[in-house]
Parts: C-alpha cells; sequence; structure tokens
C-alpha cells in the first residue's frame, strides 16, 4: 500500500539546496509507490524551485510564500496548516540548521516520533527502517517508527537523489497562510562561511590541526581547498589554540561530516576528531609524525610537513585541472 | 531569574564503544555531563550570577545520574531534581522524554531553560525545541553568546557557520553550542557545598504520568559498528613524486577527483 509522503524543501540564498532532492529520493523510499508531495515555505515567488522540485521526483508541490518566513517558528506555522490539510502518512526533511530546528517543532505539535539525521533509508518488510550515527559515528543504530507518522530528518550527502528529469510533470499551488506573533526576530546575519559551501554538504574538506601552528597557517588549506571545490575544517586543537572560528570544528563536539574526499593536515587524530570524520569516503592525512593516529584511519598518507606538502598538492591539482 | 538546565549523563568523549547483546556496553565505562550541557550549567550560572535568582539543574535517568547533577552543584548551580525512571521506562524517546519534562514544568515559574544543543551519544536534539513547542515559549538553538535586558533578550546563534543575530523575549528556551562559555572546574570548596545542597528525587508517578502516557513512539531494532577501516597506504619517496602519486591515485583509484 502506498503512502502519501511530504517532503520539506530547503531554501538557501534564492535557490534549492541539493538536500531537498537527497529527502525527495528517500520519500520515495518511504512512500512505496505512493504520492510524493513537497512543501516549500519562503519569501517571494517559489513557483520555479517548486518546479526544480517536480523534476527531481515530487509529484506535486504546495508553495507558501509570506515575507515573514525567516526563522524557523515562521516557517512552523507555514508548513503546519498544510499537513493538517494533506495529512500524510510520513514526512521528510533534511538534517540542517533548519531542519533541525524546525522538525522537533512540528513532531512536538503533531505529538509524532521524529528520527533524526538518518543515513540511509530502506523498507523491510513493509517497515521503514532508518539507520542513523550515534555517538557520532563511533557506531550505527537502526530505528523505525512505532506509532503513527514516518516522520524522519536526513544528513546531506547521504542519501543519493534521483536524477533530474525536466520532462516531469506536477502540480506547484501556491497556499495562503497567516503568520502571526512572531516572538523571535533577526536582526543580522554575519556571514562567515567561506563561500558559501556548508561542511555538512561539503564534498570535500580539507582540515587543519595543531600543526597548522597560526591562523595564517590556514591559507595554504584554504588555497587548497578552493582549487578542489571544497571547504576548510578544523580540529578542536586548532579552535582551542585559536587559529580559527569554533564553527569550523569537526568531532565528537562539532559537526560530523561526510564528504568524498577528506584531507586532514596536522592533525593527530584524536578518538573524538576521528567519530566526527571517519565515516568520510576517502581520508588522507598529512602529518610530520609517522605514529600519528590520524593514519590508521587513512586511505593515503603522506609522512611530511604541511607546509612543504599543501602548496605541491595544490600545484598538483591546479595542473590537473588544466590537463583535463 | 528562575534559571532551569536540562542536564544529561553521557559516556565520556574518550570512550570506544562496544556492544554487548546488542546493547552498548556501559560496564567499565566514564561517564560525564554532556558537553554541550556543560556550556548550559555556566551559562545558566552567569546568568543568575548577574541578575540574580536561582539555577536549577533537572535530568531524567538513573540513579547514577546523581553524580552529573553534584558535578553541575558544585560548578555553582543551587538546585537540582532527578527523575528517576528506572522503574517505569525502559527504552524512552525524545516523545517519552519531553511529555516528562512538561509535565515537570507544568506548575513552575520559568524565565530561561537551558540545554545543550545536541546530547553525543544519541545526538537527535530534539528535546529543547520540542519542549519549548509543548510549554509554548519561543526557542533559539545553538546560541553562542545571550544578553538578557528586561524582558528582552539578544542573542547570537551559530548556523551553519555563519552567526544569526537574533531577538526575542523571556520565558525562553534556549540551546547552547560551542564558543559560548568556557566552563568552569568544580572548585574544592564547591564540592563540598554541593553534597549539602538540595537535590530531589521525583518519579513520573509525582508528576501524575504513568507508563503508558510516557510510551514512545520509535524504537531501536539494532545496534552495531561500522566496518573496521583498514590503514590505507603510507605514500614514500621525495615529496614531490608522493604529491604526483597522491593525486593520481585520488584520481584513477579512489576516482574522487
Amino acid at each position: 500500500m502506498g503512502k502519501k509522503v511530504l517532503v520539506i524543501g530547503e531554501i538557501r540564498e534564492g535557490s534549492l539546496r541539493n538536500v531537498t532532492f537527497e529527502a525527495i529520493a528517500a520519500a520515495r523510499t518511504v512512500s512505496d509507490g505512493g504520492e510524493v508531495v513537497g512543501v516549500l515555505s519562503g519569501a517571494g515567488d517559489l513557483n520555479e524551485m517548486g518546479e526544480e522540485m517536480v523534476y527531481y521526483g515530487a509529484d506535486r508541490v504546495v508553495t507558501v510564500s509570506h515575507d515573514n518566513l525567516k526563522t524557523s517558528e515562521g516557517h512552523a506555522q507555514a508548513i503546519y496548516p498544510v499537513i493538517e490539510e494533506e495529512s500524510p502518512e510520513g514526512i521528510i526533511m533534511g538534517h540542517t540548521s533548519q531542519g533541525k530546528d524546525l522538525t522537533p517543532k512540528l513532531a512536538s505539535k503533531l505529538e509524532s516520533g521524529l528520527i533524526s539525521d538518518a543515513t540511509e533509508v530502506a523498507a523491510e518488510d513493509g517497515t521503514i527502517v532508518f539507520t542513523r550515527p550515534i555517538y557520532s559515528g563511533k557506531a550505527f543504530e537502526k530505528k523505525e517508527i512505532t506509532d503513527g507518522l514516518v516522520f524522519a530528518t536526513i544528513r546531506p550527502n547521504n542519501i543519493p537523489s534521483l536524477e533530474k528529469n525536466e520532462a516531469l510533470e506536477g502540480e506547484v499551488t501556491a497556499k495562503d497562510v497567516d503568520i502571526k506573533d512572531i516572538r523571535t526576530i533577526i536582526k543580522d546575519i554575519i556571514r562567515k562561511s567561506s563561500d558559501g559551501v556548508d561542511l555538512s554538504e561539503a564534498k570535500v574538506i580539507v582540515a587543519g590541526g595543531r600543526g597548522v601552528k597560526s591562523e595564517e597557517g590556514f591559507e595554504p588549506l584554504e588555497e587548497l581547498a578552493q582549487v578542489l571545490g571544497g571547504t576548510v575544517g578544523a580540529s578542536r586543537g586548532a579552535c582551542d589554540a585559536g587559529y580559527c572560528d569554533y564553527s569550523l570544528q569537526i568531532g565528537q563536539t562539532g559537526k560530523v561530516v561526510t564528504p568524498d574526499l577528506y584531507i586532514a593536515c596536522g592533525i593527530s587524530g584524536a578518538i573524538q576528531h576521528l567519530a566526527g570524520m571517519s565515516n568520510s569516503k576517502v581520508i588522507v592525512a598529512i602529518n610530520k609524525d609517522p605514529e600519528a593516529n590520524i593514519f590508521n584511519v587513512a586511505d593515503y598518507g603522506i609522512v611530511g610537513d604541511l607546509f612543504d606538502v599543501v602548496p605541491k598538492l595544490v600545484e598538483e591539482v591546479k595542473q590537473l585541472k588544466v590537463n583535463a | 531569574m528562575n534559571i532551569y538546565v536540562l542536564l544529561k549523563r553521557t559516556f565520556d568523549t574518550e570512550e570506544k564503544i562496544s556492544i554487548n547483546s546488542g546493547r552498548i556496553e556501559e560496564d567499565g565505562a566514564e561517564f560525564i555531563i554532556n558537553p554541550y550541557d556543560e556550556y548550559a550549567v555556566e551559562e545558566a550560572i552567569n546568568l543568575r550570577d548577574e541578575h540574580g535568582g536561582e539555577v536549577t539543574v533537572v535530568t531524567i535517568g538513573e540513579e547514577e545520574s546523581e553524580k552529573q547533577l553534584r558535578t553541575a552543584l558544585a560548578m555553582g548551580a543551587d538546585k537540582a531534581v532527578l527523575i528517576n525512571t528506572e522503574d517505569d521506562l525502559e527504552d524512552g524517546d525524545q516523545f517519552s522524554t519531553v511529555k516528562i519534562l512538561e509535565a515537570f514544568f507544568a506548575d513552575r515559574e520559568i524565565d530561561i531553560i537551558l540545554g545543550g544543543n545536541v546530547a553525543i551519544d544519541e545526538a537527535s536534539g530534539q528535546v529543547g525545541p520540542r519542549l519549548a513547542e509543548r510549554l509554548d515559549i519561543p526557542c533559539v538553538t545553538t546560541i553562542t553568546s545571550i544578553s538578557v535586558d528586561g524582558e528582552t533578550v539578544n542573542i547570537e546563534r551559530d548556523v551553519e557557520g555563519d552567526v544569526e543575530k537574533v531577538e526575542t523575549s523571556l520565558p525562553l528556551l534556549v540551546t547552547c553550542q560551542q564558543g559560548l562559555n568556557e566552563p568552569r572546574y568544580p572548585s574544592l570548596p564547591g564540592i563540598m557545598k554541593a553534597k549539602k545542597k538540595p537535590l530531589e528525587e521525583l518519579e513520573i508517578d509525582d508528576l501524575d504520568l504513568d507508563e503508558d502516557d510516557v510510551e514512545p513512539k520509535t524504537k531501536t531494532t539494532e545496534i552495531f559498528l561500522p566496518p573496521e577501516k583498514q590503514a590505507g597506504k603510507v605514500l614514500e619517496g621525495e615529496t614531490e613524486d608522493q604529491v604526483k602519486e597522491l593525486v593520481s591515485l585520488l584520481k584513477t583509484e579512489a576516482k574522487v577527483l
């Protein structure tokens, strides 16, 4: 029996985030042949982004446009009436800042369960089973909803999206919702994340540890990240030493990441750091100390001074791009 | 101010995880206050010192959680509450936890509730926003600074690396992110005083709840360890050659370039 499943889309700086398409793919698994309905809330005209959700596999999309949609409090007010109207059997959203904020609010209002941060979704004998990391990836659990709505968030970059198909057709309808009594107001946003690539969604991360030695020491790492189309991260050691902002920290406290390529520079590999990155697809370690623990999880290691190795790596990658 | 902190006892971050009969092996493990909840305790103490009032730390758990509550008291919290679910709840989830907390806060005056933005074990991050929704108070997650001026509260929060400046009002629930403060270590006099501070123990029965009310909505069917990562290839030769080999391996073998 097919289920009706809602996908809550997410807009960042005027376009849909990739995890929205991954959520549609996950919703397809949950729906088991049923209907997948996209929901999109934000300011301005959302029609085009609604259509994009259709191209990635949503059967139809409901949009709620309102000027006051900046906080999760506003989004909750916009999306809740859609949930009431559609009464879905499942809801899927990305496990992003917005998803982490919004979905528990909705689940609490709906008195439903919620499985957060799933890295895999599968239908096993008619039951939907979610796999999610616990203890920052030191272990995994399989979890299912035992009562009511199948509600889950998925970790970006883990569940592949369906291929975009612009021949797909589906209705995009706009819905009017009253947004009122907003109690949290955003006064200002200070952009710190480099070139808008967020750690949780980055395909390539170049991370620095104590071995980077200073704030300026991050410069070659930034250059490498740039030529690889990735972003820079850090170990707790580098953050505690004041070389970079805590928002870059990867580890058991900090962000847990799963990029395609993780390049650890001058990171010794404390267990707390490994918990945050060891599920990356390919790991490269660059460290002066051949005994460093990071080499135990690395696919490829270079024993050497990062200030010698990283600039050479930048040149080599540039060369590769030129030849390609 | 009536300041509350939601606290969870968790595995020490140093601990390796092993599995015994389908469950995480707890024997011999060291336990700590969830690191993000530690930021909440520290901030609560600072808010009290600035604005007056009282800090109450609340945890749901078993008898063993008393140790982490005493640590929070030794840091400077005034009172502690242990809601002991040992006899009533085997495998609760976030729904169960919030049901209990909602009942606990039902007839209490609240100015601010602080919690960690996530617990390092289950890592759902649901309890804070869920509870705020039940109590119908504003909720701001992943905060890195907070200042209270009368009823008005100004907050900076970490949003995937960017800083969002938010204005809101009391009563309020916030969840704490790294960078908010540097939690203090309990002092020796603090530890002595903590032994005499009030620690109240409740069961869900005392909150007019029974087992059916807190029945979870989710269940864990399996726990497993990720496949052990094999140590890879350490390259050799001159740096130039190693770098060339690495780029070639990343392109042809690992196929990530």
